[in-house]
C-alpha cells in the first residue's frame, strides 16, 4: 500500500470559512481519508505542523503569530496552497491597512463609547499586530491559489483530485471566484 | 460585391469600412477580453487588455482599424498571460475586494480575471490610502477601486456636458478627482440621472442604499457574463 498524502491546513487571519466550504464536499470527505492523511489541522487539534506534502493556507498575515505559522507551513510542506481571498489579497483584515495601528488600537480600546476599562491589551502572550496586513505571497513562496470567499467546495474537490492524481491542478469553469 | 474580412485565430470575419478589430469581432459574436472599451464611446486605448497580434504586431484591438487581409491572432498562450499580468497589476494598484463590494457580480474587471482564468495576485500590493467621498446624498464614490479608464470624466464631459470628474497628477500618482473647489462630490452638479453614473465598469460610482440588490447568482454576470454576452450564451438569451 502507498502511503498517504499528510495535509496540513491552518487559518491564520482568516475566519475558518475557507475550512468550512472544504467540508462543504460532504460525503467526498470519505473517499478524500482513503488517500490523505491530516496532519495539523483544527480536524486533529495537532499545535505544529510536520513534515507533510501539501498544506492549505487561510488567511492573511497580520500578526507575529501568524508569520511564524506561515514560515512553519512552508518549511514542512512539499506543496504550498493560498486558499481564499484574505490569503491571496488580505481580504477583510486588510481593510484596516489605510489606517494607523496605533489609533486604530487607541480607537477600539480607548474612544469608543460604553467601555468600562480603557486600556490598550498588552499582555506579552499576545501576537503583536504588523502595520500592514499582507497576503501570504509577499512573505513566502506560494505553489497554487484557490481564490474566492469562500473558495467553492467543488474548487478544493477538483484541486485536490487533480493534486492527487498526479495532474497539473485546473479549476474548472465556475469554480474560480473573488467572492 | 463580397464584404471585406480578415481572419481572427483563423476565423474569417467580415467587416464594415472603419470598423475596429475588436467591433467587428463583437458583431461576429468573437470575444476579444476588454476592460476600457465602450460601445458607446470612441476608443480610449488605455488599458490594453484587448490587445491582439495585427500581422505579427501587438495593437490594441479598440484602437485599431480592420483591413482588409488582416491576420490577427488573439487566443493565444502569450496573450493570455500578457493580459492576465495585466489585470493582476490593476487588481494590485488599487484596493479592490470584491468579497465586500457592491459592485461585485457586474464588475468588467472581476468577470475579465475569472475569464482568464486569473487565479493569484501576481504581485506585492500597493494598499495605496484613497479616502471615499460620500458627501452626496444619492452616490457614494469609492476611488479604491479607480482603474483610471476615465469612462466617467468622458461620460461627464461629453455626454452630461458637466465635466465632474479628471484625472490628476502622472504615473504612479494619477489618480481620479471631483472638478469641485472643495473636492467633493456634493459641490457638483452630478445627478444620477448622469451618463457618468452608468458607465464605471468596476465599483468607484454607487448608488446609495442599492447595493447587493441581485443576490448571487442572479447579479447582472450571473446571469450573463461580458463573454457570453458577446458570444450570445448568456442564460438569458
Amino acid at each position: 500500500m502507498t502511503a498517504k498524502v499528510r495535509v496540513a491546513t491552518t487559518s491564520l487571519a482568516g475566519c475558518f470559512g475557507c475550512h468550512m466550504s472544504f467540508l462543504d464536499i460532504d460525503e467526498r470527505i470519505l473517499p478524500l481519508l482513503d488517500k490523505v492523511t491530516f496532519d495539523r489541522s483544527p480536524l486533529t487539534d495537532l499545535k505544529h505542523a510536520g513534515p507533510c506534502d501539501v498544506g492549505l493556507v487561510e488567511g492573511g498575515v497580520c500578526n507575529e503569530d501568524n508569520l511564524h505559522v506561515l514560515r512553519e507551513f512552508r518549511k514542512q510542506c512539499k506543496v504550498l496552497v493560498a486558499v481564499g481571498a484574505c490569503a491571496i489579497n488580505g481580504g477583510l483584515p486588510a481593510q484596516r491597512n489605510q489606517f494607523d495601528v496605533g489609533d486604530l488600537l487607541r480607537h477600539v480600546y480607548f474612544e469608543e463609547p460604553g467601555l468600562t476599562r480603557r486600556v490598550v491589551p498588552d499582555d506579552p502572550e499576545l501576537p503583536a499586530l504588523f502595520d500592514k496586513v499582507r497576503p501570504i505571497h509577499e512573505l513566502v513562496k506560494v505553489d497554487y491559489f484557490l481564490p474566492g470567499c469562500p473558495p467553492p467546495a467543488d474548487a478544493f474537490w477538483a484541486f485536490l483530485s487533480d493534486l492527487l492524481e498526479g495532474r497539473d491542478p485546473r479549476l474548472p469553469p465556475g469554480a474560480i471566484r473573488y467572492d | 460585391m463580397t464584404r471585406p474580412t480578415f481572419t481572427l485565430d483563423g476565423v474569417a470575419i467580415s467587416f464594415d469600412e472603419g470598423q475596429t478589430i475588436i467591433e467587428a469581432a463583437r458583431k461576429a459574436g468573437v470575444f476579444i477580453p476588454f476592460l476600457c472599451a465602450h460601445p458607446e464611446f470612441p476608443a480610449h486605448g488605455s488599458c490594453r487588455v484587448c490587445t491582439v497580434l495585427v500581422n505579427g504586431r501587438a495593437m490594441a484591438s479598440c484602437t485599431t482599424k480592420a483591413a482588409d487581409g488582416q491576420v490577427v491572432e488573439s487566443n493565444t498562450a502569450a496573450l493570455t498571460r500578457d493580459r492576465q499580468a495585466l489585470v493582476q497589476m490593476l487588481f494590485v494598484e488599487g484596493n479592490h475586494f470584491c468579497p465586500g463590494c457592491e459592485k461585485s457580480g457586474a464588475c468588467t474587471l472581476q468577470s475579465l480575471g475569472k475569464d482568464l482564468a486569473v487565479t493569484s495576485a501576481g504581485f506585492a500590493h500597493e494598499s495605496p490610502t484613497r479616502p471615499v467621498d460620500a458627501s452626496h446624498p444619492d452616490i457614494l464614490l469609492d476611488f479604491n477601486r479607480c482603474i483610471l479608464c476615465e469612462l466617467c470624466v468622458r461620460a461627464s464631459s461629453d455626454v452630461d456636458k458637466k465635466d465632474v470628474f479628471a484625472l490628476s497628477g502622472r504615473g504612479l500618482d494619477k489618480h481620479l478627482i471631483v472638478n469641485a473647489e472643495s473636492g467633493r462630490l456634493a459641490d457638483t452638479g452630478m445627478a444620477t440621472t448622469d451618463k457618468a453614473m452608468s458607465v464605471c465598469p468596476v465599483g468607484v460610482i454607487l448608488w446609495k442604499r442599492r447595493g447587493f440588490a441581485d443576490p448571487i447568482g442572479k447579479r447582472p454576470h450571473d446571469v450573463e457574463s461580458p463573454r457570453q454576452r458577446v458570444e450570445g450564451k448568456g442564460k438569458t438569451s
